[in-house]
């Protein structure tokens, strides 16, 4: 539902053909979230069947009609905004379904496979960081994405740390 | 993030060790280390407390003799030289930015910045010459008058790095260089030892923060005093 609510946020703005919401979508977003226009007419009929937002009868010369928000879309842009979204849920992933299985079944190999992985994690987060440095100071879309792509990466690292931690002090307990 | 400089070694560890302490108390604080900084280089030291990171800041700076191996800082073995030639060296070729940050409370940024220079004996002006350069690479010249306690906790950190970077210190070394400071503020503090590396100079930076480790063309983690594995950032 997010994709939904975040184009009739747009349109909220003002009135918009399709591929401009799109445009503005990924915009908004920088770069970080990219759309297919498919997707993007898909739900802006779903818009159109619950009332949320109606579509200019006739196509303009070039085909494309534009969409307007209803005042039901404006209730539910409001209420989306105002609503707190969930926290990303973070119980299951491949990257700590391996490092939790290894422990579990590889005692022997962890310890290699921690730092592997944490080689693998950090070079990610160089590579984004330097993704960071070249984003020009005006571009705030896509300071905020690569923010928060680092902020999710760099977590990894941290829980990498802390597996070897923990793991130290219950062997340390345990001998 | 590569720079057109020629790239010289301005610190070299080999198979650098260090044993503090005795009898029961003795920990091997370093264990065969071997790294190279070279001028242009951003290096990160991460690991956990106590895996050595400060130990290794502290000997490449000459503040801790090794109990074996080498230290030479720009081509320069530490261990020859007498006390007085090393302080000369390091004052001449080293800067340390630390979490406190150790301005002169009575000094101005610039007297700050110059300090080093002056205690050298350089002449006042030509000191105070080259700290208002160091402050003006750190974006920070139009604060050279200002006291610390009339700046910001990030100015503050631009004076301590320029300090760390007058005349012609090259190597930085850094022991958790933006501990205090919010993550924006933080990050700008990195962007800056980046382009000053960048321009020529090297940092050893000792951080816990994998995200402001990042920002190194090389990421050293110590485990047990060890080096436990190196990433260098792809080009």
């Amino acid at each position: 539902m997010s994709v939904r609510d975040a184009l009739l946020a747009l349109l909220d703005r003002r009135p918009a053909y399709g591929y401009e919401l799109k445009a503005d979508f990924e915009a908004a977003t920088g770069d970080g979230w990219p759309l297919n226009i498919g997707q993007v007419y898909s739900t802006l009929q779903r818009c159109e069947r619950d009332d949320l937002a109606t579509a200019q009868d006739e196509a303009d010369d070039q085909g494309r009609r534009l969409w307007t928000i209803s005042a039901e879309g404006r209730e539910a842009v409001a209420e989306w905004l105002e609503t707190p979204a969930a926290p990303v849920e973070a119980t299951r992933d491949p990257f700590s379904l391996k490092v939790l299985m290894a422990i579990e079944t590889s005692p022997d190999r962890v310890d290699d496979l921690i730092r592997d992985q944490r080689n693998a994690t950090m070079s990610e987060l160089q590579a984004l960081t330097r993704e960071k440095a070249s984003v020009a100071d005006g571009d705030l879309a896509r300071q905020l994405h690569l923010d928060r792509s680092v902020l999710l990466v760099e977590a990894q690292v941290r829980w990498l740390d802390m597996v070897e931690a923990r793991i130290d002090a219950h062997g340390k307990a345990t001998s | 993030m590569t720079s057109s400089h020629a790239h010289v070694s301005l610190l070299e560890l080999q198979n650098a060790s260090l044993t503090l302490g005795e009898g029961v108390a003795r920990v091997d604080a370093l264990i065969d280390v071997n790294l190279t900084v070279t001028s242009g280089e951003l290096v990160a030291v991460t690991g956990r407390s106590g895996s050595g990171k400060s130990s290794l800041l502290n000997v490449a700076g000459g503040l801790t003799p090794l109990s074996s191996g080498t230290a030479t800082v720009e081509g320069e073995p530490l261990a020859g030289l007498k006390a007085r030639d090393l302080a000369a060296r390091r004052r001449r070729s080293i800067g340390y930015v630390f979490q406190d940050l150790n301005l002169l409370p009575t000094l101005t940024a610039a007297e700050n910045v110059a300090f080093p220079l002056e205690l050298d004996g350089v002449k006042v002006a030509e000191a105070r010459a080259a700290a208002d350069v160091a402050l003006t690479r750190l974006e920070i010249g139009d604060l050279a008058g200002r006291f610390p306690d009339e700046m910001s906790g990030g100015q503050r950190q631009r004076v301590a790095i320029a300090r760390g970077v007058v005349g012609e210190r090259r190597l930085l070394l850094a022991d958790e260089p933006t501990g205090a400071l919010d993550e924006v503020t933080a990050e700008n503090v990195m962007k800056l030892i980046r382009s000053l590396c960048d321009d020529g100079a090297a940092a050893l930076v000792v951080t816990h923060d994998p995200s402001l480790a990042a920002w190194a063309d090389r990421v050293v983690r110590l485990r047990d005093g060890r080096i436990d594995s190196i990433t260098e950032a792809s080009t």
